[in-house]
């Protein structure tokens, strides 16, 4: 079982779940909770593998699979944001309908046949690093390394520009935004789309990069949750979500392979010779997902920070405070 | 608060009108809030437009600030006839507003607040550059304050500078006050006025919205007043009028300023407060050692500026808030440190500042609300049950004795004006006979009718035996209603007075102990 | 209280001689209206799910038409319904008592699955003996089921009572969890030779049928209704006592409506929070305890992990968190589910719930705001 494998497997699964959470980042810090996530992805996955097959074009597919799942996310935005409906059940609405819809047109995708993936390769002088150019930069997808520009370039929308300063007011304290004339409700919709098109493009990272194909519903397996889990575990911070969409990857990849070798650190695998304790190992994302929002919440507790004020609420023009 | 006659006004009849708003017109489901309203500013006055809570001035204001938009009517600014579709509009046109709620954003710094919502800077934000701007600014208007600090950690009245350099900074020539002296404290008030005057000298004009006569009285050139919706006096010369006078137009009918209370014995001790220490939501300290009593058949009332404890105070008292230090005592039990429901079971009834956020469930019916003190005794509970035809009757009784006006009593509360909404409350915790009541703002939001009606309950609880926590923050209602009046300033009780002496109690409520001013008798002139 | 602006719609088209405005309603509107707009919302959802449908190459009018006629087309497809529809009323019942108190249990698929479970551990381990009598097996899986949901459920309402732990996603989580638990007990505990089912369970574990009694009544034969339908009416009905007429009941609605306000009237949130969601999760656990013992008879994962969880979410919003109605609504999702074993695409029962859902929440929105269309007039 070699590590540097494990966890550079682990970058590309970690990436799936960096652009869902980042997307949801945006969605929440504008103040509207999207949990219609999985479903988003859903629907990303199915529709870029399939144009992907009916075009031969995977960046085709990746373009699609993103303006699907943001279009999709508008009727969420618009059923939270103008007809000021329950944040919550309306994103669980989402999800069904994005999972529902994606099953029915992607009938018959899982034997469509294999696509042409996007380009993978290596970045010259940075994978000779010694340890973590193997990881990082040393045959992967160019979703991943798109995903590492991502990174730097949210966390610096968001803290040192002027639309950045924008975004955080409307999530914070959207009637002071409103009373200096920026649109609050114009700006949400937006965003719930942003929060869309990058739920899209993790969806699609999965079919068309990670684990080519479609298989249904078990093409996500719950990371839109997991993503929105880990929105809170980053304190709505986009460093820290990479922190944690990174680890996440990294513990699914090593799961799939604590399995397979009859050795483990030097000692008999017990999971080798224990098939079942398998099933013990597919709890353990999971699990982990609880625990990182325990944390998450007592941060936020402590620190009295912690979510933007007006998550979840609508903003109503005429209200006092939020 | 001093009461110093308006000598720095720059305005004369002869100058220039900046804003005229001509016959407007603004309704809201159910209620006309400007019935053909006029109104004029000329540049460099004060302008106060006085009226009680609901009589449209805030609304005539959002109007010109381009909040709401009129069903009809015009504005003129500097003549020019303008519409306003947004505050960016009115903003453009030099109209700010400053609101009663602050419009600002708590985590971010002064400085992001000011220039949150323009077009500069494009993308990146360079803003150790701006907070110089914004330091010179404050410089020049004398409004001091950090550009770095975040806006939770500034005072209310800090905090206020901050949203006039929002104003000054866009090129506001005309700025609108809402309120403004709600939340200040008597000396921070006398600030106030210098940097209205220094603005005045500036070529500024100020639309001053208050329903404080006095300082009405104190700062204003001219004053306009609304009634019901109706301008029953406009732009009358402060000079040329009186506090009486203008009562009159405000309400229609002499005001009086006195309340009808029968002298009596207070009986036995029923709230011993002691030594009390408690934090606030951000964890600082809000109470700070209070320690008081109110008797049976008393009314005592806490006089402060808000923000200095008495919430906290009636939280403790109510168990819905922790006390780290002392106690509280009901009939000689503690009940501090207890779940609220240990207090209800003692004969302890609250009527909380928020109707809608904590005294009432809006989506339940009149009768859900009425029974949540009573539901756990019988004969409403029976058992594991609740009787819903004993609680209907129950609503229906209270119904008709406290003349809440509602449809009937399934309807839900959500759906009643903020009167009916404080009857609902009041019967609810008045049925119940209370041995103790804690009232936080009972009036703040209701029209003379209501407030009237507000008074005689109390009172004749108070008649009845019970002891009275009264919160508040018009002092002409807590010295009208009280037997003896304490004051809090920062988490301390200052002292209490039995007299209704407007300027001692003043001294108090910023920081001076009762016994330094005793001391200081002979020196002052009254 | 009437301080809400009426903002014109800012996405009208200029030029337009009027504009739509919405105005919150003054009073409550006649108690037929939310029913009609549910049911409109439905036809909506059903018109939507028809285009999709079209496009996705089938007919959507047959498709319908093949679920009414496959549902309630004879006795014995009615029966078949039934059975279908059990399973959701159990969920939807936990579902409505855990939304009344406004906690997402999203776990209901969970604890639905550990209830299974937790009823198959009495027959399996085994706790009683397979002699034992059915009236005693009955209550004693009863018990296991409600007893497993309600652990499952105690542990997402316990991070949200002590840690304001999300309950949406920790109880999602939970559902994966259960998964993987029970497959580790039929793979490796209690199947024999690794497969993907335990045994079948005794005939005096099971719970009775109609067709059992088809010797007396030929009438009843082939008919799989199971006892199960009878519980979950029952539950049904005293949860409909429980939050209309009991003091719990008023407690959690206050706590639904306005926290603050319950906490002022001295309601313990933190207490009723564990204690709803762990009866949420034993309602949801019964449902899987009636499902495991009246239908499938031996646990496997794939008929109890079916989306039951889910389908209840929607049947109790559905129901307006009514127990009595969610009876009916469960029957309708029933006939849903059951036709779409046969129909093809295989996801379109999932799709349309997923767009009544949809059509439902937004219609939510007709009942506190009029919409009305206004002249422009010149300001």
């Amino acid at each position: 079982m070699d590590l540097i494998i494990i966890l550079q497997a682990g970058v590309a699964t970690g990436t799936v779940l960096l652009f869902a959470t980042i997307g949801e980042l945006f969605a929440e810090r504008s103040g509207v909770m999207n949990l219609g996530v999985e479903g988003m992805m859903l629907i990303g996955a199915m529709s870029g593998f399939s144009v992907a097959v009916k075009t031969g074009n995977p960046w085709l597919g990746l373009l699609v699979a993103m303006l699907a799942a943001g279009l999709i996310s508008q009727i969420h935005a618009f059923i939270a944001i103008t007809l000021q409906a329950d944040q919550v059940v309306s994103g669980l609405a989402l999800t069904f309908l994005g999972t529902g819809i994606s099953l029915v047109l992607g009938e018959g995708l899982s034997k469509a046949g294999t696509i042409s993936l996007l380009p993978r390769f290596s970045i010259p002088l940075l994978s000779q690093i010694p340890v973590i150019g193997p990881i990082l930069f040393t045959d992967h997808s160019v979703l991943v390394y798109i995903g590492y520009l991502l990174i730097p370039l949210t966390w610096y929308y968001i803290n040192r520009t002027r639309p950045g300063m924008h975004l955080r007011a409307i999530g914070e304290y959207p009637a002071a935004a409103d009373s200096l004339g920026i649109n609050v409700n114009r700006l949400r919709y937006f965003y719930v789309f942003v929060g869309g098109l990058l739920a899209g493009l993790a969806g699609a990272t999965i079919s068309l990069a990670v684990a080519p194909g479609w298989f249904s519903e078990l093409t996500t397996a719950g990371q839109g949750w997991i993503a929105v889990g880990l929105v809170i575990f980053a304190q709505w911070d986009p460093i820290r979500a990479a922190f944690g969409s990174y680890a996440f990857g990294a513990l699914r990849r090593l799961i799939l392979d604590i399995q397979g070798p009859t050795m483990l650190f030097g000692f008999a695998n017990p999971f080798y010779y224990n098939p079942y304790w398998g099933f013990f190992l597919q709890m353990l994302p999971y699990a982990f997902t609880i625990i990182v929002l325990v944390i998450g919440s007592r941060e936020a507790m402590r620190k009295r920070l912690g979510a933007p004020a007006a998550l979840g609420n609508p903003y109503i023009r005429g209200e006092r405070g939020l | 608060m001093s009461e110093q006659p308006n000598a720095a006004t720059l305005s004369s009849p002869n100058a220039p009108v900046v804003v005229e708003m001509r016959n407007i017109v603004k309704r809201f489901p159910g209620v006309l809030a400007n019935d053909h309203v006029d109104f004029d500013l000329r540049r460099g006055e004060v302008h106060a437009l006085l009226g009680e809570n609901g009589a449209g001035k805030s609304t005539l204001m959002n109007v010109l600030a381009g909040l709401y938009r009129q069903e009809s009517g015009i504005i003129l600014v500097n003549g020019k006839q303008v519409h306003f579709s947004s505050p960016s509009d009115a903003i453009h046109s030099g109209i700010g507003m400053v609101h009663q709620h602050f419009m600002l954003v708590p985590t971010q710094s002064v400085t992001e607040n000011i220039l949150l919502g323009l077009n500069k800077p494009r993308y990146l934000m360079r803003l150790p550059d701006y907070d110089k701007i914004i330091q010179d600014l404050g410089e020049r208007f004398g409004l001091k304050v950090d550009p770095r600090a975040k806006i939770w950690q500034l005072s209310v009245g800090e905090q206020q500078r901050v949203e006039l350099l929002k104003m000054l900074y866009r090129g506001a020539e005309v700025l609108i006050m809402d309120e403004p002296t709600a939340v200040l404290a008597p000396t921070e008030i006398d600030s106030l006025f210098n940097t209205l005057r220094s603005m005045l000298r500036e070529g500024k004009s100020v639309i001053f919205i208050s329903h404080k006569l006095q300082e009405v009285m104190a700062i204003a050139d001219r004053v306009t007043v609304l009634s019901k919706g109706k301008v029953t006096a406009a732009g009358i010369p402060t000079q040329q009028t009186s506090r009486q006078e203008l009562a009159r137009l405000m309400v229609g009918r002499d005001v009086v300023f006195q309340i009808d209370k029968k002298p009596q014995e207070p009986g036995e001790v029923v709230l011993s407060v002691e030594d009390v220490y408690a934090d606030n939501d951000k964890g600082l300290p809000a109470l700070q050692g209070v320690s008081f009593e109110v008797r049976a058949g008393e009314i005592v009332g806490l006089a402060g500026v808000a923000g200095n404890g008495q919430s906290e105070l009636a939280q403790v008292v109510a168990g819905m808030r922790l006390c780290n230090q002392g106690c509280v005592k009901l009939n000689g039990e503690v009940i501090c440190n207890k779940s609220a429901l240990y207090g209800i079971q003692r004969g302890l009834a609250y009527i909380p500042e928020d109707r809608t956020l904590v005294g009432s469930a809006p989506n339940l019916s009149v009768t859900d609300n009425v029974i949540m003190k009573a539901y756990r005794k019988k004969p409403i509970a029976q058992g594991w049950m609740i009787d819903m035809g004993t609680a209907r009757h129950f609503a229906q009784d209270l119904k008709d004795a406290y003349e809440i006006i509602v449809p009937n009593v399934e309807t839900p509360v959500r759906l009643l004006s903020g009167g009916n909404l404080q009857r609902v409350i009041l019967a609810r915790e008045i049925s119940g006979k209370p041995a103790l009541m804690i009232a936080v703002q009972p009036t703040r939001g209701l029209d003379v009718g209501a407030i009237e009606g507000v008074h005689h309950l109390l009172l004749a609880q108070r008649d009845a035996g019970a002891a009275i926590l009264l919160i508040s923050e018009e002092l002409e209602e807590l010295l009208g209603m009280s037997d003896r009046t304490l004051v809090m300033y920062e988490g301390r009780i200052m002292g209490e007075v039995r007299e209704t002496d407007l300027e001692t109690i003043g001294l108090m409520m910023t920081g001076t102990p009762l016994d330094q001013i005793q001391g200081r008798e002979g020196v002052k002139n009254g | 209280m009437a301080e809400v602006t009426t903002k014109p719609s800012s996405s009208q088209p200029k030029g337009l001689p009027f504009r739509i405005r919405l105005e919150p309603r003054l009073e409550e509107p006649p108690s037929w209206f939310p029913a009609l707009i549910s049911l409109a919302a439905i036809v909506v959802a059903l018109v939507f799910g028809g285009i999709v449908i079209f496009f996705s190459g089938g007919d959507p009018l047959r498709s319908y038409a093949h679920i009414a006629e496959a549902s309630f087309g004879s006795i014995g497809v009615l029966s078949d319904t039934i059975v279908k529809a059990t399973p959701i009323l159990f969920t939807s019942l936990a579902c409505v008592i855990a939304f009344r108190m406004k906690l997402w249990n999203i776990g209901a698929e969970g604890q639905f699955i550990m209830g299974a479970w937790g009823a198959s551990l009495v027959v399996l381990w085994p706790i009683l003996p397979a002699e034992a009598s059915q009236w005693i097996f009955i209550p004693m899986m009863m018990l296991g089921g409600m007893l497993a949901g309600a652990i499952w459920g105690f542990i997402p309402g316990y991070l949200k009572a002590k840690l304001r732990v999300n309950e949406i996603i920790s109880s999602l989580m939970m559902n994966y969890i259960a998964v993987a638990w029970v497959n580790f007990w039929i793979f490796a505990v209690w199947s024999e030779g690794g497969f993907q089912m335990t045994p079948k369970f005794p005939d005096n574990a099971w719970l009775p049928r109609l067709l059992d009694y088809a010797k007396s009544i030929p009438l009843l034969r082939g008919l799989t209704t199971h006892l199960g339908l009878l519980i979950g009416i029952v539950a049904a009905v005293i949860l409909w006592f429980i939050i209309y007429r009991s003091r719990w009941g008023y407690e959690i609605r206050l706590i639904g409506d306005n926290p603050r306000a319950a906490q002022y009237a001295g309601i313990n949130i933190t207490r009723n929070t564990v204690l709803v969601l762990m009866v949420s999760g034993a309602l949801a656990g019964l449902g899987g305890m009636s499902e495991v013992t009246g239908m499938v008879h031996r646990l496997q994962t794939s008929p109890i992990a079916a989306g039951y969880g889910f389908t209840g979410i929607i049947v109790a919003w559905l129901s307006k968190l009514n127990p009595l109605v969610a009876i009916v609504v469960s029957i309708l999702f029933g006939a849903l589910i059951l036709a779409g074993r046969e129909i093809q695409p295989s996801g379109i029962p999932k799709m349309i719930q997923g767009i009544i859902l949809v059509c439902l929440i937004a219609s939510d929105f007709l009942l506190r705001y009029r919409i009305r269309v206004v002249r422009n007039e010149e300001a």
